[in-house]
């Protein structure tokens, strides 16, 4: 990887990918070689921002680190079979039977794709604990809802666009709702307080 | 054992520190106080390390009560009215409140936000190692109501320091000039547009809070059209809507984005956004 490094104020780096694959080997060659003074690292689409402490780690050098980090990292490595989370999920959400419609596809079969694909957190963000959650055999592109719920119960299951996703708490929304788990997706008193942490694999079963 | 009595909070009165750097990965915004360099500086004059929480008073119409024990204060960030026990107090300075002393702490004149620190800190449960209130999480303390008692931790080891009072200087009323670093989607944007960011005036909103301030000038016009990816942003990044016009993000800002961020406010410039009022001028430099 030869990856261009964009500005990103005073202590921060954006380093821009080609895609998920690269940001995952990445984030995960970074994270393997984290330096003191790196305070942030942050996955996205496209995307690993790299936040420092400037008083610790200067920003020139935390730059020529990611250099050489992305020289190292493989391109479309083998990730290590990190430990999976599995999600019990009762499948009735209230967008279930419209989804698969839009799809194409019976209930059954939508849900036996979303409980056999094996998937991964890519990135995190709109509220605390919301994991992107794709998949490289997830052949689905989920519309969002027109107009977005005003409330989403949490351990709502959900898919928009290529991703998967579990609200971690009672928030807006406009992801399909396809089921709900018991599951709890964020707990400040855990360490890590996420249940979806970047860069784990994350499986779905058909809850009793 | 000393402690704050809230008797009126005013429109939106919170504790926060310095934040909760390092989550940002889990979908956790740094929050913390706006204006830091306030928050650090009311925390030293009364002799607390800089990360102790304070309270962050948005406009002013803020009553409490001290209780327990005597308490040294000090107030920063806005200026305007304060007195204790009917009796003004000096900005920017460090006070004494005996038990049952209240602080008022009026109509803001200048600047929009209050810090103030108490000796030992407000000591309230922390989460992720922080005492900061993130408004748009919902993490942290709860915005604080009338009768919420706030205890006071311990005294630190460092005495109440003499300060120099020339060091106080209110925030700008008038136009203001902030400091900009490139983003790193400036060149999404025409060269007409860079150019134009510095070279016109801008205007604050009243769409300003703590997750972003939004401004009004002349549209950015954009020289990439599409989607953005959506990828991590820093507070202070500047990101353009699809209108043109710029909102600067601030600590409770989203984690990541999908609007082209054209510039980075620089952090001391941070402080400054931190006071400004909608209406207020704004001009833009290059850090």
């Amino acid at each position: 990887m030869n990856r261009r490094l964009l500005p990103s104020g005073e202590a921060a780096v954006l380093v821009e990918c080609d895609g998920l694959d690269e940001v995952l080997a990445l984030h995960d060659a970074l994270a393997a070689d984290r330096l003191p003074g790196v305070v942030e690292l942050v996955p996205a689409a496209r995307t690993v921002l790299v936040g420092v402490d400037t008083d610790v780690l200067p920003l020139e050098s935390a730059m020529t680190w990611i250099r050489r980090a992305t020289l190292a990292a493989p391109v479309t490595g083998e990730r290590e079979a990190a430990d999976v989370a599995t999600i019990p999920v009762v499948y009735d959400g209230d967008d279930l039977a419209a989804t698969a419609h839009l799809l194409d596809i019976s209930t059954e079969a939508l849900v036996d794709a979303h409980r056999s694909a094996e998937w991964r957190v890519a990135f995190a963000g709109f509220a605390p604990g919301f994991g992107y959650l794709v998949c490289d055999d997830w052949p689905y592109e989920v519309p969002r809802l027109d107009a977005p719920r005003t409330r989403v119960p949490a351990g709502a299951v959900a898919l928009a666009g290529a991703f998967a996703g579990v609200y971690p708490r009672q928030s807006p929304g406009g992801w399909r709702l396809i089921g709900r788990t018991d599951a709890v997706l964020w707990d400040a008193q855990s360490d890590p307080p996420a249940l979806l942490v970047p860069g784990r694999r994350v499986r779905f079963e058909a809850a009793d | 054992m000393a402690r704050l009595v809230v008797e009126q909070p005013g429109p939106l009165a919170l504790v926060e520190d310095l934040g909760r750097a390092g989550f940002a990965h889990l979908g956790v915004s740094r929050s913390g106080a706006l204006d830091r360099g306030a928050a650090r500086l009311a925390n030293r004059l009364v002799g607390n390390p800089d990360g102790r929480a304070v309270l962050e008073v948005l406009v002013g119409g803020f009553r409490a009560r001290f209780e327990g024990a005597e308490t040294w204060f000090a107030v920063t960030g806005a200026w305007g009215r304060v007195t204790l026990d009917g009796r003004p107090v000096a900005p920017y300075a460090a006070a004494r409140a005996r038990p049952g002393s209240v602080l008022e702490l009026g109509a803001a004149e200048r600047g929009i936000r209050y810090l103030l620190a108490v000796r030992g800190g407000i000591d309230e449960p922390p989460v992720l190692g922080s005492r900061a209130r993130d408004t748009l999480a919902a993490l942290g303390p709860e915005p604080l109501a009338p009768g919420r008692v706030l205890a006071i931790g311990a005294e630190p080891a460092a005495s109440v320091p003499l300060i120099d009072q020339d060091a106080a200087f209110p925030p700008a009323g008038g136009p203001v000039t902030l400091a900009l670093l490139p983003g790193p989607r400036a060149d999404w944007f025409t060269d007409a547009a860079r150019h134009a960011l510095f070279e016109t005036p801008w205007r604050v909103t009243e769409r300003a809070d703590r997750v972003g301030v939004r401004l009004v000038g002349a549209p950015l016009a954009r020289r990439v059209e599409g989607e953005l990816a959506s990828e991590a942003t820093v507070p202070g990044s500047m990101q353009v809507a699809g209108g043109g016009q710029p909102t600067i993000l601030l600590a409770d800002g989203p984690v990541t984005g999908g609007y082209p961020v054209v510039a980075i406010v620089t952090p001391a410039s941070l402080d400054v956004v931190a006071q400004v009022r909608p209406g207020q001028e704004v001009r833009f430099r290059h850090a």
